[in-house]
C-alpha cells in the first residue's frame, strides 16, 4: 500500500514538473501583459518537434544538453516573435482581442504542423534509461533526468526573477507597467524577453514530455496546454511560485486519480479541482487581486 | 542657460484638449513651479515632457528636441520624473526600487556610492531597505520616489505633486529634500496644487488654468499677486 503510494508519487513528480514548466509561461505572460497566451500549448508541442528535428535530421549526434538548449532557444525566439508580430500591435486594444489572436496563433501553429506531419511521430531514444530499484521502489534514470532538468530550470528561473535586473523589471511591469519607462527601462524589450523565457521553458517541457511519452503529434499541445493553464490558474495566474505549486498539485491529483480510481475520472477530477479552488480562492492559491500585489 | 524649453505644448486625449499650447523655460539650476487646480493639465504637461504622452509643439532638454523620443531614452538624456501618486513598485523591496532607478547606469561602484550618499540623508529609507516598498508610509514612499529618480543621475527632475496626501510636517520634510537636491545642482520642475508652499520654494513660477498659462513670473511676485492670492492662497 505504502509502496504503491510512493511509486505513484514519483510519477506525479514527473508529470507535475512538466505541467509546472508550461504553467510558468502562462503565468509570466499574464504577469506582464494581463493576457492569456493561448498559443503557449502549441509552443510546448513545437518543443517536442524541434527536438525530433534536431535528433533526426542533423548528421551529428548532439549531446542531450545541447539539444535541450537549442530547443529552448528556438522555441523562445518563436515565442518572442509571436508577441512582436501578433500581440504587440494589439497592446492597446481590449484584452479580448489579444486573447482571440493568441487562440488564432495556436491554430496556425497546430495546423501548420499537422500539414507537415499528419501522423504521430516517434522521438528516438536520446537517453538510454536504466531502471533503479531501492527499497522495493523502482525509478528510471529517465524519470530522474526529467524531474531534475525541470527542477533545475525552475530554480534558474527563480534566481533570474529574484536576482537580476530583468527579473526586477518584469516584476515592476506586472505591478505598474506605465511607470516602468520612467526608470529608463525599455518595456518592450523586457516583454520580448519575458516571452522568450516563458516560451523557452514551454519548449523544454515539450522535449521532456517527448522523452517520457515518445509518441508526439501536432495536437498534443491542446490538452496538455489546457491542463497547464489550469495549473497556472489553480496556483494564481501571474504568480511564479503559484504556477509551480499548481503544476505539482495538478500532476499529483491526476496521477492519484488514475492510481486509485477508474482512469476515465482523471479529467473530471482535474476540472472539478479547478472549479472548487476558484470558488474558495478566486485568485488561485498564491494569486492576488489586481492592484493589491504586495 | 536653459535646461528645459517648452514651446507651444499641446496634449489631447481624443477630443479632450488637456494642454492647449503652453510655453515656458526652466533655467539651469533653478526650481520652476507650475501651479494649478485639479484638471488644469499639470500632469498631462509633465507626462508629455517625459515622453509618456504624445504631444504637439516642442520640448527641448539642454537644446535637444525630445519630441518623438520614447520615455526610456529620455531618462538617459538626464531627465527624470517622479510621477503623480509616486509610482512606487509596491511588490519590490525598497532596495530593488532604488536599483531600478539606476537602470541606465552601468558603473556599479558609482551607483553604490550615490546610493550611500542619498540614503545617508534619508535614514528612514535606509532602515527599511529590504521591506516591500508597498508597506512604506506615504511620506516614505515619496522620499523613495525622489531618491529613485535621482539615482539615474538626472540633471533635470520633474516632480508631480510631491505633497499630495501628506501631513504638513511631512510636506515640509519632502520640500527640504527637494531644496537640498536643487542645491546639489539639479534643475527642478515642480507641479503643485499647494501653491503656498510651492511658490515659497521655487524661484520662478507659472499658473496653469484649463490648459493655458495665465500668469508667469518670479514666485515672490506671484505670491503678492492679488489674483493668485484669491484663487490659490485662500487669501
Ligand atoms: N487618460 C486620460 N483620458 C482622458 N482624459 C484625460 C486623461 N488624463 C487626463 N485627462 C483629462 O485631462 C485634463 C487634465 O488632466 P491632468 O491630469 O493633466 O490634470 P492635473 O492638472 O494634473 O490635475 P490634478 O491636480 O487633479 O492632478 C482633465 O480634464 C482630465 O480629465
Ligand atoms: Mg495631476
Amino acid at each position: 500500500m505504502f509502496f504503491y503510494l510512493a511509486q505513484q508519487t514519483i510519477n506525479a513528480l514527473q508529470l507535475g514538473s512538466i505541467y509546472a514548466l508550461i504553467a510558468l509561461g502562462y503565468s509570466m505572460v499574464y504577469g506582464v501583459l494581463v493576457m492569456i497566451n493561448f498559443a503557449h500549448g502549441d509552443l510546448f508541442m513545437l518543443g517536442a518537434f524541434a527536438c525530433l528535428l534536431l535528433a533526426v535530421l542533423l548528421p551529428v549526434h548532439l549531446p542531450f544538453v545541447v539539444i535541450l538548449l537549442l530547443v529552448m532557444l528556438v522555441i523562445g525566439l518563436l515565442g518572442a516573435l509571436i508577441e512582436r508580430v501578433a500581440y504587440r500591435p494589439l497592446r492597446d486594444a481590449p484584452r479580448v482581442s489579444a486573447i482571440i489572436t493568441a487562440l488564432g496563433c495556436g491554430l496556425v501553429i497546430e495546423n501548420t504542423t499537422l500539414s507537415l506531419s499528419p501522423y504521430p511521430q516517434f522521438l528516438p531514444t536520446l537517453f538510454v534509461s536504466k531502471t533503479l530499484t531501492f527499497a522495493g521502489l523502482t525509478i528510471t534514470t529517465l524519470q530522474i533526468l526529467i524531474i531534475g532538468v525541470a527542477l533545475g530550470l525552475m530554480v534558474g528561473l527563480d534566481l533570474l526573477i529574484r536576482k537580476t535586473g530583468f527579473g526586477m523589471a518584469m516584476r515592476a511591469i506586472s505591478f505598474d507597467a506605465k511607470t516602468v519607462p520612467l526608470m529608463g527601462i525599455p518595456v518592450n524589450r523586457m516583454i520580448s524577453l519575458t516571452f522568450f523565457v516563458g516560451a523557452g521553458l514551454g519548449g523544454a517541457a515539450g522535449m521532456l514530455y517527448g522523452l517520457a511519452y515518445p509518441q508526439i503529434s501536432a495536437t498534443m499541445g491542446v490538452l496538455i496546454g489546457w491542463k497547464a493553464f489550469i495549473a497556472a490558474v489553480i496556483g494564481g495566474i501571474g504568480s511564479i511560485r503559484g504556477a509551480v505549486l499548481g503544476g505539482f498539485i495538478l500532476g499529483g491529483v491526476e496521477v492519484m486519480a488514475v492510481a486509485y480510481l477508474p482512469s476515465t475520472y482523471r479529467d473530471l477530477i482535474s476540472y472539478s479541482l479547478l472549479l472548487a479552488i476558484l470558488i474558495f480562492k478566486p485568485y488561485g492559491l498564491l494569486g492576488h487581486p489586481p492592484n493589491q500585489k504586495v | 542657460m536653459s535646461a528645459l524649453t517648452v514651446e507651444n505644448l499641446t496634449v489631447s486625449y481624443g477630443d479632450i484638449h488637456a494642454v492647449k499650447g503652453i510655453s515656458f523655460e526652466v533655467r539651469k539650476g533653478e526650481i520652476f513651479t507650475i501651479i494649478g487646480a485639479n484638471g488644469a493639465g499639470k500632469s498631462s504637461a509633465l507626462r508629455a515632457i517625459s515622453g509618456l504622452l504624445r504631444f504637439g509643439g516642442s520640448v527641448r532638454l539642454d537644446g535637444k528636441e525630445l519630441r518623438g523620443i520614447p520615455a526610456d531614452k529620455i531618462v538617459a538624456l538626464g531627465l527624470s520624473q517622479v510621477p503623480e501618486g509616486r509610482g512606487i513598485f509596491g511588490n519590490l523591496t525598497v532596495k530593488e526600487n532604488l536599483h531600478l532607478g539606476a537602470w541606465i547606469r552601468k558603473d556599479r561602484k558609482a551607483v553604490a556610492e550615490d546610493l550611500d550618499r542619498i540614503l545617508s540623508t534619508l535614514p528612514r529609507l535606509k532602515e527599511r531597505l529590504l521591506q516591500p516598498a508597498g508597506t512604506l508610509s506615504g511620506g516614505e514612499q515619496q522620499m523613495l520616489a525622489v531618491a529613485r529618480a535621482l539615482l539615474s543621475r538626472a540633471t533635470t527632475l520633474l516632480l508631480d505633486e510631491p505633497s499630495m496626501g501628506l501631513a504638513p510636517k511631512l510636506v515640509t520634510e519632502i520640500y527640504n529634500v527637494v531644496r537640498e537636491v536643487n542645491k546639489s545642482g539639479v534643475t527642478i520642475l515642480l507641479v503643485e496644487q499647494n501653491a503656498n508652499i510651492a511658490l515659497r520654494l521655487a524661484h520662478r513660477a507659472a499658473v496653469l488654468e484649463t490648459g493655458l498659462i495665465t500668469l508667469a513670473g518670479n514666485s515672490a511676485d506671484l505670491l503678492q499677486n492679488p489674483r493668485v492670492q484669491a484663487a490659490y492662497l485662500g487669501a
